[in-house]
């Protein structure tokens, strides 16, 4: 129950960046498990970004090799990889 | 007079052991491909199409990731004769579907004799084959017992003639991909010396590219120029340079790398996405020349990239220009590389309403125009009125040009090559004007648009709109708006529908977004959805994408305001 929460508000933080920076649609909603980067939603010039906020906001390194959607492909993924390497 | 193949072997009896390419793949160490094994591994690929059946002239497309197999491969069809032709292969978000229907578009025009593809991608390529197509043979690499394994039985074999096609280039979507160009050994080995004596190239070079081996600007200036000039080449993948940016600028350190080729994008994307901590020790002053070419060169992205290396020791007259196109295998124009590019400030109402580029004086409105460089010593470059009428210094008008390097033709296209032609004069598409023998290209004459480099047919992105349920044929528009803070264009669809209900309009642009993202190679976010009458026909009843472009920026202007 604490996990969901948590990812909760990491979710809501991913998805408002996601809808703003990638999509240029502040008002956009995304589904925590909608694909992302299989569908093009985040295409890959927007990877690097992506992964540059996730370290700058949450100081979490993804690497440029796992920038792919074998790593993450949804917003739910993506908090649930967050919270694992904060050690949370 | 010579072919691509003999040059190979001669810079192989040349430089034997020294390295041709360091293949760079993110994740794994580099390695090394000395001239000796380059030969070695493509006569084992020149072997396999000779038994597989393959005669000179055949076409063999190339779908194949990064790496040593796409290299030998490539080579291996030189070696034997036959005609090579790189195509992208599937990414991550492209529709299985689609990309088997784009492929069926480069078979139905090019009527290839062979597909070699990696195993994983065996089966799409079977299913795109059609009974009685012309491809006899999918060969698959990267497999045990496969062609870089097995002992060459040295056959005879001819690599054919100076004026026989060498290879053929294809930009992206179903347009694209029915327009080949075909390119004659002695087209390409003229544009090689005329180019390489223009940038000087000499044995301290090394070139660092990680540009796509199926568009010009890699496969030309990134593969073939250091390869048979015997320059070293650094050679990465685009899919690792998007993800990291900064592998470039590490590459270039690490190998002292002198010369580079980028799209405009590219200069923005690398200042804006690059961590300090991966510049740490970068050291840039080999780099000689990192040369903007592919998509309008802007001074503001050269200004950008310079800001933030220039602590890595980046000079200022690193940063050139070239203007270049496949039909002229290559270069067109390129900066003088001892200075850098020209730039013109201009009186912006004279040059975007009257077309002439005239200084600007002190108090109206500016425009900053920079240079692509002279023509090179093998091509002329006119710029042609609207009767094909020359046009003076300082008049935009279509660039048109001539050279001993031009294509053959688009191939198997007898039509696409008598609408390109007038008088032997070859035009481009792209405006422009020439001052003091400089050529500075402002824009497009037809509605390419150009995202990161990549050549996108407006057609192609509006048919797909017509796929979803509710956008009519004919009633929809794909067009590019520059942006400045990416260096490059945003694609915009504007699609008009039946409906005015807001809601209905925002769902319809979902859709639109959605499926032309899944089949195409741009990431479409751009949509707006209109009522009906709001797409600007033509007397004939076609839709002018330059009318319907400008009314959207006219309204876009008025919400602002």
């Amino acid at each position: 129950m604490e996990n969901r929460s948590a990812n909760a508000e990491l979710i809501q933080r991913l998805e408002a960046y996601i809808a703003s920076e990638v999509l240029k649609q502040p008002a956009r909603r995304i589904d925590g498990q909608a694909p992302l980067i299989s569908s093009g939603l985040v295409d890959s010039f927007s990877l690097v970004g992506l992964a540059l906020y996730v370290e700058e906001e949450f100081g979490v390194h993804i690497d440029d090799t796992e920038l792919s959607a074998s790593t993450f492909d949804t917003l739910e993924q993506l908090a649930e990889l967050i919270r694992l390497r904060r050690g949370q | 007079m010579t072919t691509l193949g003999e040059r190979l072997r001669q810079q192989a009896a040349i430089k034997g052991d020294a390295i041709a390419v360091h293949l760079q793949t993110a994740g794994q160490p580099d390695a090394s491909i000395s001239y000796r094994e380059l030969v070695r591994g493509s006569t084992a690929f020149a072997d396999e199409y000779a038994r597989e059946g393959l005669v000179a002239g055949d076409v063999v497309v190339l779908i194949q990731q990064h790496g040593a197999d796409l290299v030998h491969a490539f080579w291996g069809a030189i070696l034997h004769g036959v005609v090579p032709s790189i195509m992208p292969y599937l990414t991550e978000k492209l529709s299985p579907e689609q990309y088997r229907n784009d492929l069926a578009s480069l078979i139905k025009v090019t009527r290839p004799a062979a597909v070699v593809t990696y195993p994983e991608f065996e089966g799409e390529v079977r299913s795109s084959i059609k009974p009685g197509s012309t491809v006899r043979r999918v060969i698959v690499t990267g497999q045990e017992g496969s062609a870089a394994d097995v002992n060459p039985p040295g056959a005879i074999r001819s690599d054919g003639g100076a004026g026989d096609i060498a290879l053929l280039q294809h930009s992206s979507g179903t347009t694209g991909l029915q327009k080949g160009v075909a390119l004659s050994h002695r087209a390409i080995l003229n544009q090689l010396e005329a180019y390489g004596s223009v940038l000087k190239l000499g044995p301290a070079d090394v070139i660092v590219s990680w540009l796509p081996l199926y568009h010009d600007m890699g496969l030309i200036a990134g593969f073939l120029l250091p390869i048979l000039s015997g320059v070293p080449l650094v050679l990465g993948s685009p899919f690792d340079w998007v993800r990291a940016p900064w592998r470039l600028v590490d590459a270039v350190s690490r190998y002292r790398g002198t010369l580079s080729w980028l799209p405009n994008f590219a200069y923005n994307f690398s200042a804006q996405k690059i961590r300090d901590r991966n510049l740490e020790g970068v050291d840039l002053s080999s780099w000689r020349a990192v040369i903007n070419c592919s998509e309008p060169v802007r001074l503001e992205s050269h200004r950008m990239f310079f800001e933030r290396f220039k602590e890595c020791g980046l000079r200022w007259e690193a940063l050139q220009t070239s203007y270049a196109m496949a039909e002229n295998v290559f270069g067109v124009t390129q900066s003088d590389l001892s200075r850098p590019p020209v730039v013109q400030t201009l009186d912006r109402e004279a040059f975007l309403v009257e077309g002439i580029a005239r200084p600007a004086d002190a108090a109206g409105a500016k425009i900053a125009s920079m240079s692509s460089g002279k023509p090179l010593p093998n091509t002329e470059v006119q710029i042609h009125g609207p009767r094909g009428n020359l046009m003076p210094d300082g008049h935009v008008g279509e660039i048109a040009l001539r050279s001993d390097c031009m294509l053959t033709g688009y191939y198997n296209r007898p039509d696409a090559d008598r609408q390109a032609f007038r008088n032997g004069w070859y035009l481009t598409g792209d405006y422009g004007y020439l001052s003091d023998g400089e050529l500075f290209v402002s824009g497009r004459k037809k509605d390419m648009i150009i995202v990161g480099g990549k050549n996108i047919y407006p057609q192609d992105l509006e048919a797909l709109s017509y796929e979803v349920p509710g956008v009519h044929g004919g009633r929809s528009v794909a067009f590019g708006v520059f942006n400045d803070e990416l260096g490059t264009e945003d694609v915009y669809v504007v699609a008009e529908v039946e409906s005015e209900d807001p809601r209905e309009h925002e769902r319809l642009a979902d859709l639109i977004r959605q499926h032309v993202t899944k089949n195409s190679a741009v990431a479409l976010r751009h949509v707006r959805v209109v009522g009906p009458r709001w797409i600007v026909k033509t007397s004939s009843g076609k839709t002018a994408r330059g009318a319907n472009r400008d009314k959207f920026l006219r309204e876009l202007e008025l919400l602002r305001e």
